[in-house]
């Protein structure tokens, strides 16, 4: 973190860069928010650990619009955000600077308070450069332990690897973190009856409560103005007229994303309500790579996406009958 | 004061719904949340925090006004029925009561809304005392012991036991109805002075229980206001609504026409502050910046609302947007910031 705050502080003082777009240490253990540093004195707050989960690759589209070049830690999936967004143009590759930062796996205080850990006062072993492996959390119910592996967010556990896509240099180690299957979860689902399938989505969805973090955060859902924001249409963002609009909305949600998301997993890191939102992305990756060959959004900024190119390769829509 | 054994909780829950609806704490796949009792339900009292609070119970997210119906070129419009069934919210906390509390002030205020009215008087409130208050929590700030909550009937979970104590009319009322399963604690009392002893001793030791509200008051709000922090504190926002959907005390609503195909059904569904169509009008928008409409919600839970209600504050200190803000943002590290800048 020290070499980061360093080379950081050089590119302001250099005038490489007007700004710098990293992370604020909060005010508890686990809650630094994304935040702009401009000042030498600002660094004070800088920090750079396992609580850092949230993309900045989002931000990149508003911070595309100020005067100036903007540093950017991003960590190696949130790049493959950027380049999908350059790829979109919504970020301007002239307004970045991107340090690519090391990331051993980022730590989800959800996991944690689900193993009963509460009244957290302090958490060790969140640090990017703490060799163990096992959280030791100081606690007003006593100490508590967790391994680190425990404690990761879900998308960790299927880690893209740790090249970061796009970068102007790169600072600290990062590891691939990934132990299980990406697509388990999904053939899980595949294999289920229609009914089952329905009853899994609806008990899921039912839970939704219309915040749109899952929107708000999502790196591919970048208009201007979303669909849902309009008042023109019964479908507004803040309600369910009826039972079926949660539903209506995560799909549309969805499709719409098809082929552009990158599966960075933020969507389900911040639904308050704990939907595996990212399991309907996955989906749609799945068939993607199935219909139109292994494809990774955001890998590269060359490759044509499967769904905005055509072949001859291609799978014919008759599929859907097909396939149900 | 009365009691039950823990195990006997579901017959407890059973003898309630014989003559009233039951809300309390579900979990439904992972989350606790408040819902409709029914035998088998996953009742769940040890999560501290349910992850909406309970206000729906009162002011549900969405509800029907009233119905426009079209029958050739004739229309009528049917209000919808007000609450008339009696009902008991079973597990709420000392934060979300006074939440209540802070809903009364906006509901039942002249020009009082009937559909909120009809609801407080059916609802019956049995608050739990917290027995493990967790670091988000700032209660006390508020004035609120969670170790003894003010409700129609005050209860306590000690040693497998719940103990339980009618506080109001309908508190004995709902006592009378399920006396059959409680037995005396008569003699017990020391007790619970000593679990009320144990809960308040962690609190003094929460990090957020001694934040200072000095200077959030009616008096302030020009500076307030005007101040130059808030360019800097929005900034992470992304402008969702979860800290607004999970509060007890937000209560901003939208009243929205939904097309049934054959008529319209009028209805009111929670707003949020935080979104861009918020209070929009026919000439616009009054706030068309997402630093406006974030300085709204902290200006009307510290200023605006205390100066219009004898200094009560809107926020009750549960910290559930402490807990869920996806950009980590919220109202302790708003208020702490003010105090860092007047340092």
């Amino acid at each position: 973190m020290q070499e980061l705050i360093k080379r950081a502080k050089e590119l302001l003082a250099d005038g490489t860069v007007v700004r710098v777009l990293g992370w604020k240490a909060g005010d508890l253990p686990y809650n630094p928010e994304p935040a702009y540093f401009e000042k030498e004195e600002d660094f004070r707050d800088f920090v750079y650990n396992g609580f850092c989960g949230a993309n900045l690759s989002k931000y990149m589209i508003e911070a595309s619009k100020l005067e100036g070049k903007t540093m950017v830690c991003l960590k190696p999936c949130d790049t493959y955000s950027f380049n999908q967004l350059l790829k979109e143009h919504r970020v301007d590759r002239e307004k970045a600077y991107i340090v690519g930062v090391g990331c051993k796996g980022k730590l989800d205080i959800e996991k944690i308070k689900a193993q009963g850990i509460k009244g957290i006062q302090a958490i060790s072993g969140a640090e990017l450069t703490d060799a163990g492996d096992v959280l030791t959390i100081q606690t007003l119910y006593g100490e508590k332990t967790c391994a680190y592996g425990d404690a990761m967010l879900e998308r960790c556990h299927v880690c893209k690897g740790k090249e970061h896509r796009i970068y102007d240099e790169i600072i600290g180690e990062s590891k691939d973190t990934k132990d299980a299957d990406r697509f388990e979860e999904v053939k899980k689902i595949e294999a289920m009856s229609p009914e089952e399938k329905f009853a899994f989505f609806q008990k899921e969805l039912s839970k939704c409560i219309r915040c749109n973090a899952c929107r708000n955060v999502c790196p591919a859902c970048s208009c201007r103005k979303c669909v849902f924001d309009s008042n023109k249409f019964d479908s507004s963002q803040k309600a369910n007229a009826d039972s079926f609009e949660e539903k209506m909305f995560h799909i549309i949600r969805a499709f719409h994303v098809a082929g552009r998301c990158t599966d960075c997993g933020e969507c389900s890191r911040v639904c308050p309500q704990g939907i595996p939102l990212h399991l309907f992305n996955r989906k749609f990756i799945k068939d993607i790579d199935e219909f139109y060959g292994e494809y990774q959004a955001g890998e590269d900024i060359e490759a044509k996406g499967p769904l905005t190119d055509f072949t001859f390769g291609d799978v014919e829509p008759s599929i859907v009958g097909k396939r149900g | 004061m009365y009691k039950i054994a823990k195990e006997n909780l579901s017959a407890l829950f059973g003898k309630i719904a014989e003559s009233r609806e039951l809300y309390l704490p579900v979990n439904i796949s992972g989350q606790a949340n408040f819902a409709a009792w029914s035998e088998g339900s996953a009742v769940d009292l040890d999560t501290l925090k349910t992850v909406k609070s309970p206000k729906d119970a009162f002011f549900p997210q969405s509800e029907n006004l009233y119905t426009v119906k079209k029958d050739g070129k004739k229309l009528s419009v049917e209000p919808e029925a007000l609450k008339d069934r009696d009902f008991v919210v079973f597990g709420m906390k000392a934060c979300d009561v006074q939440g209540i509390q802070v809903l009364d002030k906006v509901f039942l205020a002249d020009p009082v809304d009937t559909f909120y009215a009809a609801r407080r008087a059916h609802g019956t409130i049995v608050a739990l005392a917290c027995h493990e208050p967790e670091e988000t929590c700032f209660c006390k700030v508020f004035g609120i012991d969670c170790a003894e909550p003010a409700a129609d009937v005050a209860a306590w979970m000690v040693d497998g036991e719940l103990y339980w104590k009618a506080l109001t009319e309908k508190g004995e009322a709902l006592t009378e109805a399920v006396q059959s399963l409680l037995t005396s604690a008569e003699g017990e009392e020391e007790k619970i002075e000593e679990e009320k002893k144990a809960i308040r001793a962690i609190v003094e030791k929460l990090p957020y229980s001694h934040l200072s509200l000095e200077g959030w008051n009616g008096d302030s709000l020009k500076e307030k206001f005007d101040s130059p922090l808030w360019e800097e504190l929005y900034k992470p926002c992304l402008a969702c609504g979860t800290c607004t959907f999970v509060c007890p005390t937000c209560q901003c609503y939208d009243i929205k026409d939904y097309d049934t195909g054959h008529g319209v059904k009028r209805y009111r569904c929670w707003d949020s502050c935080m979104y861009s169509d918020f209070t929009m009008m026919a000439h616009g928008n009054n706030r068309t910046s997402q630093m406006q409409r974030f300085r709204q919600r902290f200006m009307h839970k510290l200023v605006y609302f205390p100066a219009n209600n004898d200094g009560m504050y809107s926020c009750v200190g549960c910290g559930r947007c402490v807990e869920k803000c996806p950009a980590a943002l919220n109202i302790v590290k708003v208020i702490k910031s003010f105090q860092k800048e007047g340092e």
